[in-house]
């Protein structure tokens, strides 16, 4: 640990420089100035989100004597890079060096920090002008105290590359040498903060920064949840009801206690459903290794009372769901009158889509680590949502927020998964029967296909009326699935708002006669998010349909795409009747509203990018789709090879994504050639289906993820450049839902088989 | 007894001989860069050098390695930069990192016995590592560049 990182924990939540001097290392700030709206350039979510944002240099700034820059990260790291974006944005707009700066992760902590849930693809949208404030602030406190050593206009000394210059005499400052004085000024009001000229930038939309821990994770020195070690370590695998709600009858812990190694078997008492983020419950084994873990548990021998999901199958579920969509549902959209049109329409054009429940499978399977003394509890884990988790933490323990500390570790995969703390608290149950010894929980991959939270399962439908000359005048999307609601409430059985406008009600078609309905489902298994959520089925079944209409009518695919779209304006779904509480991601409309024009760009740079149209080969196929989510627009063209055993390859992906500034254009490629990778995975083997309540999968040859040999070649990222004034939007999620419906179009080019149910298994076998 | 080299290090362990590799490594000697992923053999984030050759640690008990030498991510290079390594870091392989220590003593291995593979070749040697986050791209790339020494 860095003397500036001591600092930083030790500095308190009010903000006094007290104690910290002593240390040799300087805070700068003397107190809190929030984030304030009229500051920003543009209103986003940011404040309306659970303890809103904080941009004070205080809380993330800290400079040693040496001029070392200690600048905090509080959102997790779990692949997208934003442990390093927003910390470079800081050091940026601070004018610093970065091989002088160093980030150090924040505990869970949201009183101080604010929000820190790592989710919805806002971690940088959120944070792009918070930390440039926080960053220009410090700058600004440091030209302060140099005027002011130097006994001239502040106006006339600049901040330059890690120093502090004053051209007309010609002399330097170290940043090193000003952070004593500058800490004793107060933080110039938001009003008065001056963000640098985007042309003066060294480091934001460069990316040319690497990841702060590359050189760690090359050389086995990173440190995920599942490395925690800590003196006295115990490790604990749990024995967990094999069917979601159900209890164990007996098992024998006698058998457990016999393998060398194991100290004790703790039963874990579930929750009754609708159990949050709690534990599911199950028989513990704690063990002086994971080995002796694991064998333990094998001899529990346990048996189970199912409970009232033991019948779940999923295959009767699919029939069920599929059986309600064919029906009306709730209209959670009605622009025109959708029935008469189809009614009267010359022709009409009907598919139904399935997409099955699939589990994120992170590499890291759930671990975490706690230890409880003195009546506080320590957690080491690798969680998205470090404040949600400190305050659950609290809950169960019966200890107060303040007496519990989040370490957040890096993160193996985090894809939503981790948004949930039901392994934390595993963890906290086991170490207080241990007497607050440390105890670590480790999933096998077993464990977490088997025990996960599943995305949805989704029945979709469409149909479309067409006119005489093959135009869409009716539009009646229904679907039917199980909501995320239902983990936190009872009876849940529609679609929440945030899930119909991930890609149903938000549809940006310019169609007169356009109905979206939303039938009953109910949840039979834990429900969770999953990297780009409801975007996935209702996106699949939009974008494969309209391939659908463009066969139907001997049309190009891209071209009725884009004459869907329509001309280029501004959707508001808030306009839409029946359309309540609509859903933008959490961000106002104004700020981010649906344009198609940018809708329409990315169709028409993605198919220039990836030559849409050209010749092919006999068995090839190319295939277009677009969907905006999470704030941003992408459009994705596969081109798909089925050789004549059904064996499918994808020799290129072409991606164009408009996500507002690209304030770290590197992370942004290495995010959208991921998506291509994971919607592949999902698309061709992505599902967890269920017999007896019972996950029929259980590691990665039953639960397949793509591996290089079958993973595209080539994804050709294609970033539509825009200036810092075009309000940055999501990155982490909004590459896959695209995905899936071109990859699935490009088949059908290449063969004339539509997939309408996913995943695609052996549906290609000749 | 087992005794075993580690790294270079002599090791003795009087535990279950039937121990995976991978728990000997990670608790016993805290060598927390070979990591779990699915263990039994279908991941590679476990991927170890023993005598040279690329293991996974999940499937290999510790009595299997008696007498042998293991090499882990800690130990393949004193100062972290086998042009392996090298090669990751100028391609920013890596979004979580967590696969990314067997994928690089994998394709340390293939690097050793195929000094310029082709890219079927690359395809076969890699895989049996698992990249949840989609890094295959750059893996391959980086691979070439590796043994290229560009």
């Amino acid at each position: 640990m860095t003397l500036a990182h001591a600092v930083i924990e030790n500095v308190s939540r009010r903000g006094f420089l007290k104690g910290v001097l002593a240390t040799g290392s300087l805070v700068i700030a003397a107190k809190l100035v929030p984030a304030r709206a009229e500051a920003a350039g543009y209103a986003t979510g940011a404040e309306k989100m659970p303890h809103g944002v904080r941009s004070d240099p205080h809380l993330f700034v800290s400079i040693a004597p040496d001029g070392i820059v200690t600048i905090v990260a509080i959102r997790s790291e779990m692949g997208t890079g934003s442990r390093t974006s927003l910390p470079m944005i800081v050091a940026d707009e601070l004018e610093a060096d970065w091989s002088r700066v160093r980030v150090v992760q924040a505990p869970g902590d949201e009183e101080k920090y604010g929000n820190q849930d790592t989710d919805g693809s806002r971690s940088l949208r959120h944070h792009i002008q918070p930390m440039r404030q926080c960053g220009a602030a410090a700058r600004q406190m440091l030209e302060t105290a140099a005027a002011k050593r130097w006994g001239v206009d502040p106006g006339e000394v600049r901040a330059q590359n890690h120093e502090v210059v004053h051209k007309a005499s010609g002399r330097k400052l170290g940043y090193g040498e000003l952070a004593a004085d500058a800490s004793a000024l107060p933080t110039p009001p938001a009003d008065q903060i001056k963000l640098k000229d985007p042309a003066a930038f060294r480091y934001i939309g460069k990316g040319t920064t690497p990841i702060v821990d590359l050189f760690d994770i090359t050389t086995g020195r990173a440190t995920y949840g599942v490395d925690a070690k800590l003196p006295g370590m115990k490790y604990a695998v749990v024995a967990r009801p094999p069917v979601f709600g159900g209890k164990v009858v007996s098992f024998d812990a006698s058998a457990a206690m016999k393998v060398p190694g194991v100290e004790k078997v703790v039963t874990i008492e579930g929750t009754p459903a609708p159990a949050k983020f709690q534990p599911l419950g199950g028989v513990a084994v704690i063990a002086r290794n994971t080995w002796a873990a694991i064998k333990g548990r094998e001899a529990l021998n346990p048996t189970w009372d199912d409970g009232p999901n033991g019948s779940y199958d999923s295959a009767a579920f699919k029939a069920q769901i599929e059986e309600t969509a064919r029906r009306p549902g709730k209209v959670v959209r009605n622009d025109g009158d959708a029935e008469k049109a189809l009614a009267s329409a010359a022709k009409v054009v009907s598919a139904e889509y399935y997409i099955p429940h699939s589990a994120h499978a992170t590499m890291e399977p759930p671990s975490a680590t706690v230890r409880i003394a003195d009546g506080k509890c320590e957690a080491w884990a690798c969680v998205q949502s470090p404040g949600n988790t400190r305050e659950e933490l609290a809950k169960k323990l019966g200890l107060k927020e303040e007496d519990v500390t989040v370490h957040v570790t890096l993160l193996g995969g985090g894809f939503g998964r981790k948004s949930k703390c039901d392994f934390v608290l595993e963890a906290a149950v086991l170490s207080k029967a241990m007497n607050g010894a440390p105890v670590k929980v480790i999933w096998t991959r077993e464990d977490d296909l088997q025990n996960a939270y599943y995305h949805t399962v989704s029945a979709e439908r469409i149909d479309a009326g067409l006119d005489a000359n093959g135009k869409v005048i009716a539009w009646r999307h229904r679907s039917v699935a199980p909501t995320i609601l239902s983990i936190f409430k009872p009876d849940q059985t529609h679609e929440a708002p945030f899930e119909l406008g991930m890609g149903l009600v938000d549809v940006p078609f310019d169609i007169p006669n356009l109905r979206c309905e939303n039938g009953e489902a109910e949840a039979h298994t834990r429900i969770g998010w999953f990297r780009s959520v409801y975007n996935i089925p209702h996106g699949f079944a939009v974008q494969s349909f309209v391939a659908e209409l463009a066969k139907a009518t001997e049309r190009d695919p891209k071209a009725v795409l884009l004459e869907l779209i329509g001309p280029p304006r501004i959707v508001d779904p808030r306009k839409s009747p029946e359309v309540a509480d609509f859903w933008n991601y959490g961000d106002p409309f104004e700020t981010y509203p649906i344009d198609t024009a940018r809708l329409r760009r990315v169709v028409e740079l993605v198919a220039e990018k990836a030559d849409w149209g050209r010749k092919l080969p006999a068995r090839h196929g190319l295939g277009i789709a677009v969907h905006r989510s999470f704030l941003t627009y992408v459009a994705t063209v596969v081109e798909a090879v089925v050789d004549d055993k059904g064996h499918l390859t994808v020799p290129r992906v072409d991606t164009a994504i408009d996500c507002g500034f690209a304030a770290n254009p590197e992370r942004i490629r290495s995010q959208i050639e991921g998506a291509a990778v994971m919607g592949m995975s999902l698309a061709l083997y992505g599902e967890i289906s269920f017999k007896k309540g019972r996950v029929e999968q259980s590691n990665d040859d039953s639960y397949r993820v793509l591996r290089i040999d079958e993973s595209p070649p080539v994804t050709d990222v294609h970033i539509v450049p825009n200036g810092i004034d075009v309000p940055s939007s999501g990155v982490g999620e909004p590459g896959l839902p695209p995905f899936a419906p071109a990859l699935c179009n490009a088949i059908f080019a290449a063969t004339g088989k539509r997939i309408r149910r996913l995943p695609i298994g052996d549906q290609l076998a000749a | 007894m087992v005794k075993l080299q580690v790294n270079g290090q002599t090791q003795s362990f009087d535990g279950d001989p039937s121990m995976p590799l991978l728990w000997y490594l990670r608790d016993e000697l805290g060598l927390t860069g070979t990591k779990y992923g699915c263990g039994v053999a279908l991941c590679g984030a476990c991927t170890v050098h023993v005598d040279g050759e690329a293991a996974r640690a999940c499937i290999t008990a510790v009595s299997d390695v008696s007498g042998r030498s293991v090499t882990t991510i800690e130990g393949l290079d004193t100062n972290g930069n086998h042009p392996v390594q090298r090669a990751w870091r100028a391609l920013n392989v890596p979004q979580c990192g967590y696969c990314q220590a067997g994928q690089i003593m994998q394709a340390a291995a293939l690097l050793t016995t195929n000094k310029n593979p082709s890219e079927d070749e690359i395809n076969s040697a890699m895989s049996g590592n698992i990249c949840r986050c989609g890094c295959y791209q750059r893996i391959t790339a980086a691979i070439k560049a590796a043994a290229t020494g560009a």
